[in-house]
């Protein structure tokens, strides 16, 4: 849900010089004036001027003005009702009971272990997820072998699985009549409806976005410096660390902030595999729903603002670390 | 440092990038490697890096065998085409790596690396540049960088892939002169890559030059340039005809009319001419073996230029010569051209 | 270490790294799929049909489809306007609103849907006016519409961007001083060019609208038959532990996205053999 990167072909950064407008508002009055040879040269003038001032400026290279202004409305009403309005409703919500309330809502016990819980598997799962991420950009970026595609395509496989169905893989697993359910139950571990189930979905919604920040930026960047590096003596460890790893500091940070987001704001497959136990396996967005289901409005609002200003900050460190990427990307490096 | 090469073979995939090379390199000489694009000549100098490892052969460092140890044990230096500074470091921090990195029990302490980076950093002259960052350098600027970070670690072998390459004309031209003198002062087996014959011919004490992963013939500039040992070769280095010809019993033939030129008798067949521009005598017409009409002249410096084509045939080969100026040609002049020196040899089928 | 040793590379951690990722995949996204598929070959064929074609099923699989394909298509035309006027116009909160534009990826799906429930909800900012005009959203379909709307806004814009970012001025000027207006040059030069972007953004938001989950069902009445997604059929399935259900539904879903993709592919394919852009 986070952030799905758009498909192979497209950069995976933000375009270089986002902000870049093509057209600007220039105005080029063309034509000049018929007829203009039946009247005499003063006159001609005077008949230029006027026709100028009456004439519609028609520049061919951008649309006429009208049609701009129409464009530039329902693009902006658009996004106003669709994405603005529910995000204000949000904090709307929250505070509609006031601000002690909403504190209150907070600190609620189970709020409180929700917010526990969900910086655990965050924490968890970018954790694991940083480390495979490392390492599968390592295997792939540095090295040539067949079945490059097919491994990239496997790690990109949960992107295109709905969430329900990422936490049904895992009912299906260690479910109580799962494949590994039966053993589960005689050695008396718990996986589902607990820590260990959560961190799962969350890992198998999460698995690829550090890998996939770090696969272009590092097939960017080549082999060569390590392989200076490597002439020089260095160990392959020294290498990483020393030559490669704040080359991609920047693509690293983008897949954490990424994976992060994703991982505190998952709902479908959490939901699937938690077992909404209160107070014990519900995370923040879990604990949304169950409130708002119980009516209680303000509550479910108060935590979600929580969410929508995770999603927020998300955003604005994304925005400032694409513009870091594309720094690097320009900089000629040769 | 001496380098022995023995039989080095290597395929990627079905491309053959070397196949079966020889080379002895005696310690303290400035070698260049030679050819065109795809001659194997990067590949051959990556393998004695140990960047890259041969299918089948032997490399030797002073006898010993080098296949043995990895890139960063055979205490090469290497230099890239593309510099392969690292971005992120100080023009400083860049030529100390190679110290930095040393194992705990021979690496220098602090002090010391800094002052051999400094004494690097005056070698190359760029002292004043050590805080900055590659990208703050110009091309000439970071070729000197990467050979100063690749001397630092006291390599026995300095390999250098075409070092000049990505720089403008003007900057190649200084920094050839510079990496000759630098060569004679730090005196270092050094073999470096080149595609410019003219950059290989002026800076190396002796030069290979490579075809399709087989060396055609190693030499001195001087041997390579007036004795080539192979049409390759001849064509390859200075500029020269080269004229299709027929040879039977020791009698030449261009075109099907008999050419009035000494041939090997060994030869026999088709064969290929080589002259070169300015070993192409010019006197009146019917005064040499060929006969040709001026085409097109341009005068520079000591010579003209004439584009001339030969009569017989259709006409159509046009060959150019460089000739004195003591004598003007004009388009449309006949004219008769004796080879003076001139190599035949045998043209594959 | 002999010469003739096979491929050797020179940078090192070839083995470590491969091994691990290897590992690590299989672990945590091969054997649960294995999984998936192990548990849908149980069935015999007859049970897995009678499963996917029982009414309900048929219904949330319609209700999913449908909307999610309706709400694509609303995408691919508001994203093109909107993607238009980000880059084309310079407007106030411009950049805002491209900034604007990254909100539903980047929006927990639970905050979305209890968002969009109260906003259209009987007494919602949105829904009370359009309860006055008699249109109900929330507890309808229409509501799942609008959820699926909202989710899908990023993926139009922002896999068209870069391309109509890109785009050679030159060639618009071009086809003007060939005396082409403006209407022409928008039709037949510039969209042609944007379309396998749209055609990837469309499918995107499709696949995505399908598979949507927690922006959805708070806004939906989740009625079965009327208003119930597959998603939502799935869950409801696995808490009444009849897994097979669950997952004959899961596998259909998966097998509809993929086909989606690869249709789309080949549009895409088709697409720039037409009207290539570079």
């Amino acid at each position: 849900m986070i952030l799905d990167q758009p498909r192979q072909n497209v950069q995976f950064t933000s375009p270089i010089g986002r902000g870049r407008i093509a057209f600007g508002d220039p105005a080029a009055v063309f034509g000049t004036d018929a007829g203009a040879t039946s009247v005499a040269p003063a006159a001609r003038l005077m008949k230029a001027r006027q026709t100028s001032l009456r004439a519609p400026r028609v520049d061919p290279r951008t649309e006429p003005g009208a049609a701009r202004r129409v464009i530039i409305a329902i693009a902006v009403v658009f996004l106003s009702v669709f994405v603005v309005l529910p995000l204000i409703v949000v904090f709307a919500q929250a505070f509609s009971k006031g601000a002690m309330a909403y504190v209150v809502a907070l600190s609620d016990p189970e709020a409180l272990s929700a917010i526990r819980l969900t910086l655990s598997v965050a924490a968890i799962s970018v954790g694991f997820n940083l480390v495979f991420g490392v390492f599968a950009a390592w295997a792939i970026a540095k090295f040539d072998f067949a079945g490059k595609t097919l491994l990239v395509t496997l790690i990109d496989l949960p992107f295109s699985v709905s969430p329900v169905i990422s936490g049904l893989v895992f009912v299906l697993l260690f479910g109580a009549q799962g494949y590994f359910g039966p053993w589960l139950q005689r050695h008396d571990i718990h996986v589902l409806f607990a820590l260990p189930g959560i961190t799962l979905a969350t890992i198998f919604v999460t698995f690829p976005f550090v890998a996939r920040a770090l696969i272009p930026l590092m097939q960017e960047q080549g082999t060569q410096e390590e392989e200076a590096a490597i002439s020089l003596g260095a160990s392959g460890l020294q290498t990483f660390f020393r030559v490669t790893l704040p080359n991609i500091k920047w693509g690293l940070l983008y897949g954490v902030l990424l994976c992060n987001a994703r991982a505190m704001g998952e709902f479908g497959a959490v939901s699937v595999v938690s077992g909404h136990i209160r107070g014990e396996t519900n995370t923040l967005p879990l604990l949304v729903e169950i409130l708002y289901n119980e009516y209680q409005f303000a509550a479910s609002f108060a935590i979600a603002s929580l969410l929508a200003m995770l999603a927020l900050i998300t955003l604005v460190v994304k925005t400032i670390l694409e513009r870091r990427l594309d720094e690097g990307q320009t900089s000629g490096e040769h | 440092m001496s380098i022995e090469l023995k039989n080095i073979a290597k395929k990627f995939g079905t491309f053959a990038a070397l196949d079966g090379v020889d080379l002895n390199v005696a310690d303290g000489e400035l070698l260049a490697l030679l050819g065109p694009s795809g001659s194997g000549k990067t590949t051959l100098l990556r393998i004695i890096a140990g960047l890259d490892w041969p299918d089948v052969g032997e490399v030797s460092f002073d006898g010993e065998n080098a296949l043995a140890h990895s890139a960063g044990d055979r205490q090469v230096g290497f230099v890239f085409q593309h510099y392969a500074l690292f971005r992120h470091m100080t023009v400083f921090e860049n030529v100390a790596f190679g110290l930095r990195v040393q194992p705990r029990a021979i690496r220098k302490d602090e002090a010391a690396i800094r002052a051999r980076v400094k004494s690097l950093l005056d070698l190359v002259q760029l002292n004043w540049l050590a805080n900055r960052y590659p990208s703050q350098l110009s091309g000439g600027q970071r070729q000197r960088i990467a050979l100063a970070r690749a001397l630092a670690i006291e390599p026995r072998i300095l390999l250098l892939d075409e070092p000049f390459g990505a720089l403008d004309a003007k900057v190649r031209k200084e920094l050839r002169q510079w990496l000759r003198s630098l060569h004679s002062e730090i005196n270092v087996t050094s073999i470096f890559v080149t595609h410019d014959q003219e950059e290989a011919l002026e800076v190396a004490n002796r030069v290979v030059v490579m075809d399709k992963g087989r060396i055609e013939q190693v030499g001195t500039p001087g041997e390579v340039y007036d004795h080539p040992a192979t049409a390759f070769v001849h064509g390859f280095i200075g500029e020269s005809i080269m004229l299709p010809v027929e040879v039977r019993d020791g009698a030449v033939q261009l075109d099907g009319k008999p050419l009035n030129i000494a041939a090997d008798p060994a030869l026999r067949g088709a064969s290929k001419l080589f002259v070169r521009r300015h070993d192409m005598q010019i006197g009146p017409s019917g005064s040499g073996a060929l006969e040709g009409a001026v085409r097109h002249v341009r005068s520079f410096g000591p010579i003209q230029r004439a584009e001339v084509a030969l009569c017989g045939g259709e006409g159509k080969t046009v060959i150019e010569i460089d000739a004195p100026r003591d004598r003007t040609l004009q388009p449309g002049d006949i004219v008769g051209l004796q080879p003076r020196r001139y190599r035949i040899f045998a043209a594959p089928d | 270490m002999n010469s003739a040793a096979g491929q050797r590379s020179t940078l090192p951690g070839f083995g470590l790294t491969m091994g691990l990722t290897l590992t690590w995949l299989s672990v945590i996204i091969l054997i649960p799929l294995a999984g998936l598929f192990l548990k849908t070959f149980e069935l015999s064929f007859d049970q897995f049909w009678a499963i996917v074609t029982s009414r309900r099923t048929l219904n949330a699989l319609r209700i999913s489809f449908s909307l999610s394909f309706a709400a694509a298509i609303v995408n691919l035309v508001m994203g093109t306007i909107i993607v238009w006027a980000l880059v084309r116009y310079r407007f106030p909160g411009r950049r805002l609103f491209d900034a604007v534009v990254d909100i539903p990826f980047a929006l927990p799906t639970a905050v979305a849907g209890v968002a969009l429930s109260a906003l259209f909800a009987q007494q919602g900012w949105l829904g009370a006016p359009l309860a006055a005009l008699g249109v109900k959203v929330a507890l309808t379909p229409v509501g799942i519409f609008v959820a699926m709307i909202f989710i899908g806004i990023p993926f139009v814009v922002r896999t068209v961007q870069p391309v109509l970012i890109d785009l050679d001025v030159e060639i618009e000027e071009a086809a003007a001083s060939l005396g082409a207006n403006r209407w022409h040059i928008v039709v037949k030069v510039i969209l042609p060019s944007l379309i396998p972007a749209l055609l990837t953004g469309f499918a995107l938001a499709f696949a995505r609208a399908v598979g949507e989950y927690g922006s959805v069902i708070f806004i939906a009445g989740n009625l079965p038959n009327v208003s119930e997604i597959a998603p939502l059929l799935i869950v409801i399935r696995l808490s009444e532990f009849r897994y097979a259900d669950a997952t004959a539904i899961a596998v259909v879903m998966l097998v509809a996205s993929f086909l989606i993709i690869f249709i789309v592919n080949r549009l895409q394919r088709w697409a720039q053999t037409r009207a290539p852009t570079h």
